[in-house]
């Protein structure tokens, strides 16, 4: 006798339900604020794409056209819903949204949308990599608070070393810096249990105070220690003769293409090798993991240091790939940022890529709003990529499921 | 193979948990290994797998002494482990969790997931145990994961096979299927060693039973010449009742009525769905069902914990759907929550201020802000000598007592006053016989004082035992209404799994 137990019935969501709802408001809230805020400069906004073709756009007719779709777009949402198309009208709404007010700010003129786009891949280096590190690290199981730390930790080591020696061992003194950092993180939470985001405040102000008293200590009065000559763009052949595209992906430096490669191979790595089944095993459940032999103290500790390697080196991004000199608390947050790409993108690696480049989006508009004059406040466009944040990780993501483990000691005896 | 436990001493701070245990099995063998919660066999079985360095003693396999360093080593050594808590990663599939640790793979780690598939469904064929290897532990039933659990164990080729109380989330019909995997594992040569507290189950499917009591075998019995209260009485040292003795119920009016309740969680998502039922003074209703069918929320709801999300609960005619918990109390309502360090205790604090924890603020206990200390310690030691909890004096934590004492404090508060109603949820979850045998016969004699009593138990045979009126919960739903003097334990089984004895299926 056997009896077939039907465990797959839905139950009702009301959660889903409210997301959906506010998603519906949200969309009529943007239509809005296009109506009524958007709408009001006339003239035309010049987007140039190649030195020799400018796309000009009619500001007030597009926001209008715009408000006019996104009332309805709401209205559906609310009244019939997308389903499991509510995300794509999301985000093709939000990116519409975003045409509009670059549209609005560029009325009247022109800007380069191409280097605008440039600056977006550029600007996500150092978030793409904290928050891979964030991700090595949650999904087996520690919270990463310290990405920040280590972001920074990487940036003066990168300089410092990178001045004396050239930017290769700049790159490397970097990555040991942030596997030194994670070090301390590793040894805390796993071998004496210490609240993992307690550690990792800890060492983010550890960080900073040690930064910023040898910048004014030993860098102030020795200049040549924070001079180093940045890694130039490479133009890979061919593919940077595409119009547009090669200019935005493939006239980059090495930073840009080691981001897409640590995304692509940590993904392969977290999916598909016994490895990542392992890593993801003592995240979610490391009891299982340790009743099958697996050693869970070991294999967290070594995550935890190749995320401090991973997050060095984005680092090391600040000092060697743009400005070229460490100055005190240069990450300014950075750090935080990647932690909420890590939630945004739900601990996987793509996911983690999509929102950096929303918030290197989010800056890069914020650059270029302040050459332009739009008579938003510049204080207020330094705000933007928080606010980002808070909207992306509080409204938009729904809930997501951090891994199980994260944030707890593993006892094998439990 | 044969394996050996010789001279096992385990000690922790205070506690001689295993001492000078010696056991052996043999291949094709069951050996059924019970005894009371705390009496040591999860120590025991912890100690075999490696989790655990004995103090003193030796763990042989043929003859030859082995060190097991960690579960690897025990695994190595042809020793594999179903745990109680399925140590099974709910996000993973099938495949994934049974290959975990012994991960077929090609360069650079690169895992073979078709070959893990074609291995899980070898291995289910073989032992016709009907797993997909592409399902996900969290979609499936726990009988379900329990054969995942028993494929992990087969694919490690384990000579000897460690059940830890592998019966008690099953519904009785998966225990009868699970019964029939043990019997298979025996025939195909291995060894498998059964830990359970419950007689029925060891008697039925051992060929020897080892009792445990105070971390030492205190004696082997043979099932076919053993009768279950002689294997109670070497378990807790002295006779005990099985049975719960009662007399026909002398019914009253209604006191709780619940009607059309729903109630959901924090993610909107329905535990309870329009469940309606009365209990009467001097009736015991006893509410079935497998873990995780509602019936947590109802209780919470019933006692003020949740709130309702839709229609009401009254007690003696007064509506008390929105009251909070302290009103509910005030109107006679007792609680003996499912999770004693959750929800009815205090573990810090000391038993005289457990006993005290739900009175403190009446006129009796305090002078204005004030608690009178002393008042509260008369009523403790009255309380203690009553109710016979054991502890070392009224000051102690009682996070230190055994299970069934701290049940015994609880009870001791919620019963030692005037009431309308009880609600006991798992009333004897991790207590030890004896004193579910004293649990019980306080929960009968309140009943006999014309209390109203609901008695939530997933232990079918303790709400059959104990209930004048059997109600089945079912995803949320009360399925069915029994007399359990009527039904067998089958037929409930059947309605707890969703369907009726008829094979139709319910809801």
């Amino acid at each position: 006798m056997s009896i077939a137990v039907d465990t797959t019935a839905p139950l009702l969501s009301l959660e889903q339900k409210k997301r959906a709802r506010n998603v519906g408001f949200s969309l009529v809230f943007l239509g809005l604020v296009s109506a009524f805020l958007l709408a009001g400069r006339p003239g035309n906004a010049g987007f140039k794409l190649v030195d020799s073709y400018t796309v000009f756009l009619p500001a007030q007719p597009f926001a209008r056209a715009l408000a006019v779709a996104l009332v309805a777009l709401g209205a559906i949402q609310l009244f019939r819903g997308f389903g499991k198309w509510t995300n794509v009208v999301l985000a093709i709404a939000t990116g519409t949204f975003v045409i509009a007010f670059l549209t609005w700010a560029a009325s009247g003129g022109s800007f380069s949308l191409t280097g605008m786009l440039q600056d977006t891949v550029t600007r996500s280096v150092p978030i793409t990599l904290g928050a891979i590190a964030g991700i090595l690290c949650e999904r087996s199981g520690v919270i990463n608070i310290a990405i920040e730390g280590q972001l920074l930790g990487g940036a003066f080591a990168g300089a410092v070393l990178g001045s004396l020696y050239g930017p290769w061992v700049g790159i490397v003194g970097a990555m040991a810096m942030g596997v030194g950092l994670s070090a301390i993180l590793a040894v805390f939470a796993i071998r004496f249990r210490v609240d993992q985001v307690i550690v990792g405040f800890a060492i983010n102000f550890f960080s900073l105070g040690l930064t910023s008293f040898l910048a004014q200590r030993v860098l102030t009065p020795h200049p040549e220690y924070n001079i180093v000559k940045p890694f130039t763009p490479y133009a890979v052949p061919l593919l940077s003769k595409i119009p547009v595209i090669g200019v935005v992906l493939f006239t980059q430096t090495l930073f840009v293409y080691v981001s897409i490669l640590a995304v692509v191979v940590s993904t392969w790595f977290l999916y598909r090798t016994r490895w990542g089944l392992r890593t993801r095993a003592i995240g979610e459940y490391p009891q299982a993991a340790g009743t099958l032999g697996v050693d869970v103290i070991k294999l967290r500790y070594r995550n935890v240091w190749i995320a401090g390697a991973v997050a060095g080196l984005g680092g090391a991004w600040w000092p060697l790939g743009t400005v070229g000199r460490f100055d005190q608390n240069i990450t300014n947050g950075r750090g935080f940022i990647a932690l909420a790409a890590v939630i945004f993108g739900r601990w996987h690696p793509v996911g983690a890529l999509t929102a950096a480049l929303v918030f290197g989006l989010s800056e890069a508009i914020q650059l270029k709003m302040s050459n332009l004059d739009t008579g938003i406040p510049s204080e207020f466009l330094l705000m933007a990529p928080y606010i980002v944040t808070l909207i992306v990780v509080a409204g938009f993501v729904g809930r997501s499921r951090a891994p199980k483990a994260a944030g707890q000691a593993y006892d094998a005896s439990k | 193979m044969k394996l050996e436990l010789r001279g096992i001493t385990k000690r922790f701070p205070g506690v001689v948990a295993n001492d000078n245990v010696n056991l052996a099995l043999n291949t094709g063998e069951v050996l059924s290994l019970i005894g009371e919660n705390g009496a040591g066999k999860s120590t025991l079985m912890s100690v075999l797998y490696g989790m655990y360095k004995p103090d003193e003693g030796d763990i042989l396999i043929d003859g030859s002494p082995q060190v097991f360093t960690s579960p690897a080593d025990a695994i190595a050594a042809g020793i594999g482990m179903v745990h109680q808590h399925f140590m099974l990663v709910p996000v993973f599939t099938v495949a994934e969790n049974v290959v975990l640790g012994v991960e077929p793979t090609g360069a650079l780690g690169r895992l073979h997931i078709d070959e893990a598939r074609r291995m899980v469904r070898e291995i289910s064929d073989k032992y016709s145990l009907d797993l997909d290897p592409d399902a996900v532990i969290e979609d499936l039933p726990v009988g379900v994961q329990q054969r995942v659990e028993i494929v992990k164990v087969l694919l490690r080729d384990a000579k000897v096979v460690v059940f830890d109380e592998p019966t008690a989330v099953l519904t009785p019909s998966e225990i009868i299927e699970f019964f029939e995997i043990v019997k298979t594992l025996v025939s195909a040569g291995r060894g498998v060693v059964f830990i359970t507290h419950k007689l029925k189950e060891a008697l039925k499917i051992a060929d020897r039973i080892a009792v445990l009591r105070r971390g030492k075998v205190v004696g082997e019995v043979d099932p076919k010449a053993a009768s279950e209260s002689q294997i109670a009485e070497m378990m807790v040292g002295r006779p005990v009742k099985l049975t719960v003795d009662k007399d026909t119920a002398s019914v009253g009016d209604v006191v709780l009525k619940v009607s059309d309740l729903t109630v959901l969680d924090a993610d909107g998502r329905t535990h309870v769905e329009s469940v309606s039922f009365d209990v009467r003074a001097g009736e015991i209703v006893g509410v079935a069902g497998v873990q995780g069918n509602g019936q947590t929320e109802l209780v919470e709801a019933l006692t003020g914990l949740r709130k309702a999300a839709g229609g009401t609960i009254s007690l003696d005619g007064k509506d008390l759907t929105h009251s909070n918990p302290r009103e509910r109390h005030q109107m006679g309502m007792a609680h003996i929550p499912e999770d004693r360090q959750r929800q009815g205790l205090v573990g810090g604090l000391s038993v005289a201020e457990n006993l005290v924890l739900t009175r403190y603020h009446d006129d009796q206990f305090s002078h204005g802000v004030i608690v009178d200390w002393d008042a509260a310690d008369a009523i403790a030691d009255t309380l203690i000598s009553e109710y016979d909890i054991r502890t070392p004096s009224k000051e102690t934590g009682v996070g230190t007592l055994s299970g069934g004492n701290q049940q015994k404090v609880i009870v001791a508060r919620e019963l030692s006053r005037d009431l309308r109603l009880t609600i006991a949820a798992q009333p004897t979850r991790g207590v030890d016989v004896g004193s579910i045998e004293y649990i019980h016969s306080r929960i009968v004699k309140e009943r006999d004082s014309g209390t109203a009593v609901l008695i939530v138990s997933t232990e079918l045979e303790e709400v059959m035992a104990l209930s004048d009126r059997l109600l089945v919960m079912y995803r949320g739903r009360v399925v069915a209404e029994l007399d359990p003097k009527k039904v067998t334990p089958m037929e409930v089984g059947l309605y707890m799994a969703g369907s009726r004895p008829d094979g139709a299926v319910v809801a």
